[in-house]
């Protein structure tokens, strides 16, 4: 991989790119860059942000310049160490209801590509994900890749209301809309987990480089755990850890 | 203690301070008061520090009843301003007693006035921020603006024995016509040089679909060398990002903390405290400067801040 850019936000961050694509080797890089950097404590840094290709480091113009600060993220950046930096990533199993009232979309993915709403489902629940980034709104998690088959092009026209848990498809990405909001990604589904309270520290269940896994649910199964994290405030159903090698 | 009760909520009234920091990777935008230089005078008029919460009132006043005899200070776009039937200035210390009606009417120039009072706003922090997050519900009075019936609680405080101004010199004049240094990237390099010399040269109009989320600007076309779409990367106050129509959009306080449109430039960040004051129809020119000149100016503009309360006049 050719070297990252570096290049400047404003007067108060940086951006670090490492290229242009969806990728999980460059996201891989960007996770384990902005872990060892918010180890390394570097003055005046205030905040990193990982993304599917790039880190912004937000910073205090009083206490560093940007110049200072490029030479010694750089210095750490191109350390042979970062390729074994340990990740605590999780690994989350995330229920869905499919179709329906709760995935109004599921039907045009379907035709979209010639197969049975049952396909899609079985597609879309039969991989394993990363979580790219969290974006977009509070705790909205960019989940990839989809598998080619149900890839499918997001609405011309947003909603400008999308139900919390709705579990949304936009090209080769999938996402989880952790509470209600205008969106424009077709909705296979929904999930009665909640993803983001702001009570709770973190506030987000999953962070960049997560893995998750959906499961098919019933309507009622639904019911019962909406039931439940409505009293709890949020959690899913954690898996394993350590899955730094995905 | 509860210091307010609410006759009337105004159009948007909402509890603010200087932000909410540390969660973008949460996806949780940095809110806080659109206009941190009137928030901020606002709160040295009565003895507060920057960080304490304020109400931001947009366009159309609140009328609120004093529970308790406190000082406040109202700062901001020019606004009359009463307290019971009497006359108020803005951008002093002013004492009022526990029944007083205080009563806003429209922001005549500029966009938003703040009112603080003395102690501060008391609402419970949430991610380490007072600020009002409409769009995730949290923050603030219950994660919304004010409505009508809603008591806001104080802070129990001795009030000040002398009362404040701010000089003349320091008040800031919202002339509807706003000049935005800026600095070129993060993605600049995806602008045609005629795109880059359009967006320079032209003057753009604030639109009606503009609030604490951002700005849609309408004006002459910015052209893209090839495509406009991105992979999704983050967004900071200040952000200005062009969509295929080439109309620029500046990203403000709530904007979602990722989007996947080319970026032009930055705005510097005195000047996202100025553009806080923009309302629709409001013009607005951009200007080049270099990183260095920005963070020169921004360091100018975070020590003005910290010497507010220094530079006050005693009545």
């Amino acid at each position: 991989m050719s070297s990252p850019r570096y290049l400047p936000f404003g007067d108060t961050a940086l951006v670090i790119e490492f290229g242009k694509a969806i990728s999980l080797e460059i996201n891989q890089k960007v996770v384990a860059l902005g872990k060892t950097l918010e180890e390394a404590k570097i003055e005046g840094i205030e905040e990193i942000v990982p993304t599917y290709r790039s880190l912004l480091v937000r910073y205090n113009p009083l206490k560093t310049t940007y110049e200072k600060l490029v030479f010694q993220i750089k210095d750490i950046e191109s350390s042979p160490k970062l390729d074994i930096v340990r990740l605590d990533s999780r690994e989350y199993t995330i229920p869905i209801v499919y179709g329906g009232e709760y995935g109004p979309d599921l039907e045009y993915v379907a035709r979209y590509h010639g197969l049975t709403p049952k396909q899609v489902v079985e597609l879309h629940s039969g991989k394993k994900y990363r979580v790219y980034m969290i974006g977009f709104i509070a705790g909205f998690p960019y989940l990839g890749v989809v598998p080619d088959e149900i890839a499918t092009p997001r609405l011309e026209k947003p909603r400008l209301k999308v139900p919390a848990g709705s579990v949304g498809i936009a090209e080769k990405q999938t996402g989880v809309y952790p509470c209600e909001a205008p969106g424009g990604w077709r909705i296979i589904g929904r999930t009665p987990i909640k993803l983001f309270n702001s009570l709770q520290q973190p506030p987000t269940l999953l962070k960049a480089g997560d893995i998750v896994k959906f499961e098919s649910i019933s309507e009622e199964e639904f019911q019962i755990l909406e039931e439940v994290t409505t009293k709890t405030g949020f959690l899913a159903f954690e898996g394993i850890g350590g899955n730094e090698n995905f | 203690m509860k210091i307010f009760k609410v006759l009337k909520p105004g159009f948007f009234t909402t509890v603010q301070d200087l932000g909410r920091f540390g969660y973008l990777k949460c996806g949780v935008p940095i809110s806080g008061a659109m206009d941190t230089f009137s928030h901020t005078a606002a709160n040295v008029l009565v003895g507060n520090k920057p960080e304490d919460a304020t109400l931001e009132v947009t366009l159309t006043g609140p009328e609120l009843q004093a529970l308790a005899k406190t000082q406040i200070a109202v700062t901001g776009g020019a606004v009359s301003l009463n307290i019971n039937d009497q006359k108020a200035p803005m951008w002093q210390t002013l004492e009022v007693q526990e029944g007083d009606i205080i009563s806003f009417g429209k922001i005549e120039n500029g966009c938003r006035a703040y009112l603080s009072v003395r102690g501060g706003i008391n609402v419970p922090f949430v991610l380490g921020s007072r600020s009002t997050y409409v769009r995730g519900g949290f923050g603030g009075i219950n994660g919304r603006p004010l409505k009508s019936g809603d008591e806001i609680e104080g802070f129990t405080v001795s009030l000040l024995d002398v009362q404040y101004v701010l000089p003349e010199k320091l008040v800031p004049k919202f002339t509807g016509i706003y000049h935005v240094h800026v600095v070129l990237g993060p993605q600049a390099d995806m602008f045609s040089k005629k795109g880059v010399n359009t967006f320079f040269s032209s003057q753009y109009t604030v639109t009606p679909e503009s609030d604490r989320m951002g700005y849609r600007l309408e004006g002459p076309a910015i052209q893209h060398k090839a495509k406009a779409d991105i992979v999704s990367d983050t967004l900071l106050p200040g952000a200005i990002q062009v969509p295929k129509n080439g109309e620029p959009i500046i990203i403000m306080r709530d904007a979602p903390t990722s989007g996947g449109y080319a970026k032009i430039a930055v705005a510097i960040t005195p000047d996202i405290s100025l553009l806080g004051q923009a309302r629709p129809g409001d013009v607005i020119a951009f200007s080049k400067i270099t990183l260095r000149e920005a963070q020169q100016k921004t360091r100018e503009f975070y020590r003005l801040l910290g010497s507010l309360s220094s530079m006050l006049i005693k009545m």
